[in-house]
């Protein structure tokens, strides 16, 4: 038996949005992953501390208040603070499409824009997290 | 999005009402007949709360607007009213409606990204400047902070010259709701509802003409409950703020009709209609029996219902401006006293002026060219929506009962059942739809190969952030703090002894108390809302 993908989901910065955060943390438990939901306004460092404590796989964040970039900008400042590398960065909710190849800059591994079917999530983080 | 079940026979809405293909007055004959309605005016109010509802006073146009600075925003709104508005509906950033100061850690990068940045008075004055507050009337969407902005607003209006016994508007001021969606909430649950029944007591001494509570059931069926849950616990909730005030000892006329609803729509266009005219006659119902009202006006359900972002889809933007258009409809349909249409390009950014002018062109073309205006409840009497608004209310009951059963409304957002219901549905309502069995147009089904799409994208300005900055710092160099610092200081006792915070709070903002500042000093006292996680 495999030990089930660690995901953590969490909401950073002030935006309330929370559907689509649930929603895909429903759709992973559903595809056999262990998830973590941090619930609403969490801190850069706290993310990547918890992601840290929580040995996860994969952190997902849930960005609809258009403030992805310069979240995604701390989010990573603090993982290079943290020394936090070995983990699956992935990116939802109200990202448009001009952005998304600024977010791999900054070293998001997977953006998935709202609309997006929870298999091609599912599939993604299966991929990525070969075990 | 009515699902239809294997058996072709059967057809189904969202909130599980089977429909007939054909309906008699027989359908009717169990309630009394079409006899049995009422008029438009008189209770219980099915066909609308006024007897002459549009043929006398058209519904107020109100989209949703605020960005930036309030320099900005107060732009947009004199645009507005010249293109033919008649009400505003406040935006504001994120920070404000978290209550956190613009130069706050957690404001990096949100601070006037989705609303207005309101930090002090000051802001407020700018935002509303030269605007006659007693023709335009304002909406202000605030909830966690209410206390704090509201207070500011009346401060504003006082300032320039209206006498607040006059003022008419609305806040949104419906805490309970954000904690089951859109999440802006601050204090715990039962200090939340403490304030939201301090401010409904100001208005009914002070502001007496002012909604101080907008109940939104929108939020809530955006967060995936189906139109009937939408309105049963928009419903309970109302009622969990008349049970919190009537203890106070106020008597239920002295502050119901300052309560009004925000409903939203999307989805089939009867069980939309069903949902409002059966809401409203519920509503009136409860008010008169269970409360003991007398005053016809606090059992009248008064609303603005519009477009419903959850309806509009990113693929195709432009389908969007043909949902909206619908959605006006049946708002005007259902008797609406207020409308706001979500327009085509909010799916991914705040409206531009060509998408916000369009949306008001909807109403407008609504209002003057097709006739809407013209007669009351125009499809009162059809044996179709007068069955449907009968099992809708009878619906909604239901859930109200099944609710209340379980601990009632404030319980079960405390300890996060409701927020997991809603969520469960929403689940499952997006896998009927990735999967097919629930039809959206250019969603899953008359799918295009979109290419990058041409969308204009509303610019996010760092600088324009930097300088509500130096101005707030400016304002907090320039004020008397020490008349400040008393003020919070009698808030905070106020805030501890259970008095009511709102003289309190209008005094430290007219001494430039910042948002961060007023929230704070009831965080120290309140402390800060724990999120339940459930699913």
């Amino acid at each position: 038996m495999h030990k089930p993908i660690r995901v953590l989901i969490g909401k950073p910065g002030l935006d309330g949005h929370d559907v689509g955060a649930k929603l895909v943390s429903r759709a992973l438990m559903a595809a056999g992953m262990e998830v973590i939901y941090t619930g609403l306004r969490q801190s850069a460092r706290g993310i990547v501390k918890a992601v840290l404590e929580e040995s996860v796989d994969v952190m997902g964040l849930s960005i609809l208040s258009g403030a992805h970039i310069p979240l995604c900008r701390k989010i990573s400042e603090e993982m290079k603070t943290q020394g936090l590398q070995d983990v699956t960065w992935i990116v939802g909710g109200n990202i448009p499409r001009r952005d998304h190849t600024k977010l791999f800059e900054i070293g998001v591994d997977g953006v998935f824009p709202t609309g997006t079917a929870f298999s091609t999530m599912v599939e993604f983080i299966q991929e990525k997290v070969k075990r | 999005m009515s699902d239809k079940t294997k058996d072709e026979g059967q057809l189904h809405w969202e909130s599980g009402l089977a429909v007939k293909p054909i309906y008699t007055a027989d359908d009717v004959a169990e309630t009394g007949g079409l006899d049995s309605l009422g008029l438009p005016g008189q209770y219980p109010f099915t066909r609308g709360i006024h007897p002459l509802m549009y043929r006398k006073r058209p519904w107020t146009m109100r989209q949703y607007s605020g960005f930036g600075t309030a320099a900005e925003t107060h732009q947009r709104f004199l645009w507005l009213i010249e293109q033919g508005q008649t009400g505003l509906n406040v935006a504001f950033d994120l920070p404000t409606q978290c209550g956190l100061d613009s130069d706050d850690e957690m404001a990096h990068g949100e601070v006037g990204r989705v609303g207005m940045a309101v930090d002090t008075l000051a802001d407020m004055e700018e935002a509303f400047e030269e605007i006659d507050l007693n023709k335009i009337t304002v909406s202000l969407t605030i909830n966690g902070s209410a206390v704090a902005i509201m207070a500011m607003y009346f401060a504003m209006a006082r300032k320039r010259g209206f006498d607040l016994k006059n003022l008419r508007g609305t806040a949104q001021n419906d805490i309970l709701k954000e904690f089951i969606g859109r999440g802006t909430w601050i204090f715990p649950v039962n200090e939340s509802i403490r304030l939201v029944g301090d401010t409904i007591e100001f208005c009914a001494h002070q502001v007496p003409k002012y909604s101080a509570v907008s109940v939104c059931g929108y939020h809530i069926r955006e967060s995936g409950a189906d139109p009937a849950q939408e309105m049963a616990y928009g419903l309970s909730i109302a009622c969990a703020y008349i049970d919190h005030v009537l203890k106070r000892g106020l008597d239920i006329d002295q502050f119901a009709k300052g309560l009004s609803f925000n409903f939203d729509i999307h989805g089939n266009l009867w069980e939309q209609v069903a949902k409002f005219r059966a809401g409203r006659r519920l509503w009136a119902k409860i008010l008169k029996e269970r409360y003991g009202a007398k005053d016809p006006r606090s059992m009248q359900l008064r609303m603005i219902a519009g477009g419903g972002g959850g309806g509009l889809t990113i693929q195709q933007p432009e389908n969007n401006i043909v949902r909206g258009a619908y959605y006006a409809l049946i708002s005007a349909l259902s008797g609406t006293q207020t409308m706001a249409l979500c327009s085509y390009d909010e799916a991914y950014t705040i409206p531009s002026e060509h998408a916000a002018r369009l949306s008001l062109r909807t109403m407008q073309i609504l209002m003057h060219e097709i006739g809407l205006c013209d007669t009351v409840d125009p499809l009162g009497g059809s044996y179709f929506v007068e069955s449907m608004t009968n099992q809708m209310e009878s619906k909604i009951l239901e859930i109200m009962n099944e609710l209340e059963q379980q601990g009632g409304v404030v319980k079960g957002v405390a300890e996060g059942m409701v927020q997991a219901a809603v969520n469960r549905q929403a689940f499952e309502q997006e896998k009927r739809i990735q999967t097919g069995e629930v039809k959206k147009v250019g969603v899953n089904c008359f799918v295009e190969k979109e290419e990058e799409r041409e969308v204009e994208f509303h610019p996010y300005r760092e600088e324009e952030a930097n300088k509500q900055i130096d101005r707030l710092r400016r304002i907090r160099a320039e004020r008397d703090f020490e008349k400040v610092k008393s003020c919070l200081k009698t808030l905070h006792q106020a805030a501890s002894s259970g008095k009511n915070v709102m003289p309190a709070i209008m005094d430290a903002v007219e001494a430039y108390a910042t948002v961060g500042e007023v929230c704070g000093v009831l965080k120290d006292v309140f402390g800060a809302y724990r999120e339940p996680i459930r699913f």
